[in-house]
């Protein structure tokens, strides 16, 4: 699936989708297929700092208990709990499910993501390594 | 499986029996047959270790009867902690952590005691990719940053990654060798003397203790405390069949830490020492599983020092044995000689067949599955532990399965995907069992 282009990408296979000050947090399509199914998130909490490349939260599937990264540095200013009670939704559609939104702390480091070429990209060659 | 009788109704005893035994066959254990779990080390347990657990001395004690009277009990805790002293090279072990994780857990309180009392802030431990998950579990259960270190393409740990992220503030890195590739760590005591300059120490997991037994003491290594599994590598039953143990080691430096009380010898009698206004305090009630000790202390006299060795060999030539046989049809990511277990993956199965399908599939063929998707730097990693306790003819059928199982992938790949075809039940629903738990047992 080719990535939206209104999204900005991470390494660690992070989306974020900018509005305003605030970034739109959530998991990719790749993310979602390497965890397979997801059984519970733990949600960060709204008020806590998070830095960039650092863990905000954790994913758990079947397989296995995953970090979730946070793509840019804030602070946290919303949760989306509907996720909470139904973590499949990251597995159905990943794009339209968002984690958390962060207030940046710090714009530049938009910079460091991908757009959505680079990211599918990206993706292509881990499949390569896989 | 069906219901045999009705609630609140007087039963006949072959009834129960028949139910009972019917449940029991429905169990799986080394006593049935092969169980090549990765990173369990479920090797047969002898039943003269549960004979002499059994003994009336043991099981009619109170852990709070008057020490004279339980002076056989002492002196069994005591000597065993000699012989593990021994075999690690520590100046003196704690038997109180209950489990493996505990005794992470306890070492990692010790490093945190040692640098409070020297007044140091460190606030970091770093952690292998490869580690087990408890590693990191630990480091923050005490507050510590767990920072990940990278594995290079050998499957050790990376020199360069591990320099530059040492520094005055990790406070440890939790090392577990061989590691959980089933790979010695060959820059061990380079991966120990860059931690050591900075003032670090070096925490061993010894949950894969069985392939070094007898041919190094970690101590030697470089390795500053360390937990063992006696549950594992001292073959006490574990797993659904008894409680383990962790007994955590340590050099000099660290033994007033400890938690106490240690046994100690004064003349001729056994007593508790409860001195030492450094220990981190008791991590468990009374002293420890102290059944779990009896069985460990028999199978260490049973065995003796030879025979450890011996132990140690075996594992290594076992898992070699089968890495050998397995990687002409498997995928190993690491092309290496192994020490007592392996890790393949599923990459290039045909027909998408996963590590978890073969799993399934070999309970078809009477194995217990081994490990898999784990260790999490292999994808669809499958982590094969034969230990020392198995045949070369059961090597073989295993292996022979193995080999079916990849012409099944190929040839009928549906036999393998609804695997297994054999069990009470068929393949679970694992997601909503994760999703909707429900451990109630309904009529």
């Amino acid at each position: 699936m080719a990535s939206p282009s209104d999204k900005k990408y991470s390494k660690e296979h992070e989306w974020c989708k900018i509005e305003g000050d605030i970034a739109v947090v959530g998991i990719t399509d790749y993310a979602q297929k390497s965890l397979t199914d997801v059984v519970f998130i733990e949600l960060p909490k709204v008020g806590q700092k998070v830095e960039r490349c650092k863990p905000m939260c954790s994913v758990e599937s079947v397989k296995s208990v995953s970090d979730v990264f946070a793509p840019v540095s804030g602070e946290i200013v919303e949760v989306n709990t509907k996720i909470e009670e139904k973590p499949e939704m990251l597995n159905k559609d990943p794009y339209n499910s968002w984690i958390a939104k962060i207030k940046l702390s710090n714009k530049d480091e938009l910079n460091e993501l991908m757009d959505s070429k680079q990211y599918d990209a990206f993706v292509e060659d881990e499949e390569k390594k896989d | 499986m069906k219901l045999l009788f009705e609630k609140g109704r007087n039963l006949a005893e072959p009834v129960v029996i028949r139910h009972y035994t019917a449940l029991s066959r429905l169990n799986f254990g080394v006593d049935n047959g092969f169980y090549p779990l990765g990173s369990c080390t479920m090797k047969y347990n002898p039943k003269v270790c549960e004979e002499a657990a059994k003994l009336d001395g043991f099981t009619q004690i109170h852990p709070l009867q008057p020490l004279e009277t339980v002076q056989g009990a002492l002196q069994l805790m005591y000597e065993l902690e000699r012989m593990l002293k021994e075999i690690c090279g520590f100046s003196r072990f704690s038997l109180q952590p209950a489990a493996g994780a505990h005794g992470e857990l306890t070492g990692i309180m010790m490093i945190q005691a040692y640098f409070k009392k020297k007044a140091q802030k460190r606030t970091k431990v770093l952690v292998p990719d490869s580690a087990h998950g408890t590693n990191p579990a630990s480091v923050s259960m005490c507050g510590f940053e767990s920072i990940k270190v990278k594995s290079n393409s050998r499957g050790n740990i990376d020199l360069d990654d591990l320099k530059e992220k040492v520094d005055e503030e990790v406070a440890a890195i939790m090392i577990t060798n061989p590691n959980t590739l089933g790979l010695f760590e060959k820059d061990i005591t380079e991966v120990c003397e860059i931690v050591h300059k900075k003032g670090g120490f070096v925490y061993g997991d010894g949950a894969n203790m069985n392939a070094l037994l007898g041919k190094c003491k970690p101590a030697d290594l470089g390795i500053d405390i360390m937990h063992l599994n006696l549950h594992k590598t001292f073959s006490t039953p574990h797993g659904g069949g008894g409680p383990g143990s962790g007994p955590v080691g340590a050099i000099e430096k660290l033994v007033p830490f400890l938690p106490r009380p240690l046994v100690e010898k004064r003349g001729q009698s056994y007593e508790f020492d409860y001195s030492g206004e450094d220990s981190i305090g008791k991590v468990r009630s009374f002293y420890g599983n102290f059944g779990v000790m009896v069985k460990a202390y028999t199978y260490l006299k049973a065995i003796g020092p030879d025979g450890l060795e011996e132990i140690a060999e075996n594992a290594v030539l076992n898992a070699n044995y089968l890495q050998s046989k397995l990687q002409k049809h498997y995928h190993l990511p690491f092309k290496r000689r192994c020490m007592h277990e392996f890790v393949i993956s599923d990459r290039h199965m045909p027909n998408n067949v996963t590590a978890n399908d073969i799993a399934k599939r070999l309970m078809d063929y009477g194995f217990h599955p081994p490990t898999v998707y784990f260790p999490l730097i292999v994808k669809g990693a499958i982590m094969i532990e034969p230990t020392e306790s198995e045949s070369k003819e059961t090597l073989d059928r295993f292996a022979d399965a193995m080999v079916k199982i990849k012409e099944e992938a190929e040839r009928n790949a549906e036999v393998v995907r609804e695997a297994p075809h054999k069990m009470p039940v068929k393949r679970l629903d694992a997601v909503k069992a994760a999703r909707e738990l429900n451990l109630r047992w309904k009529q």
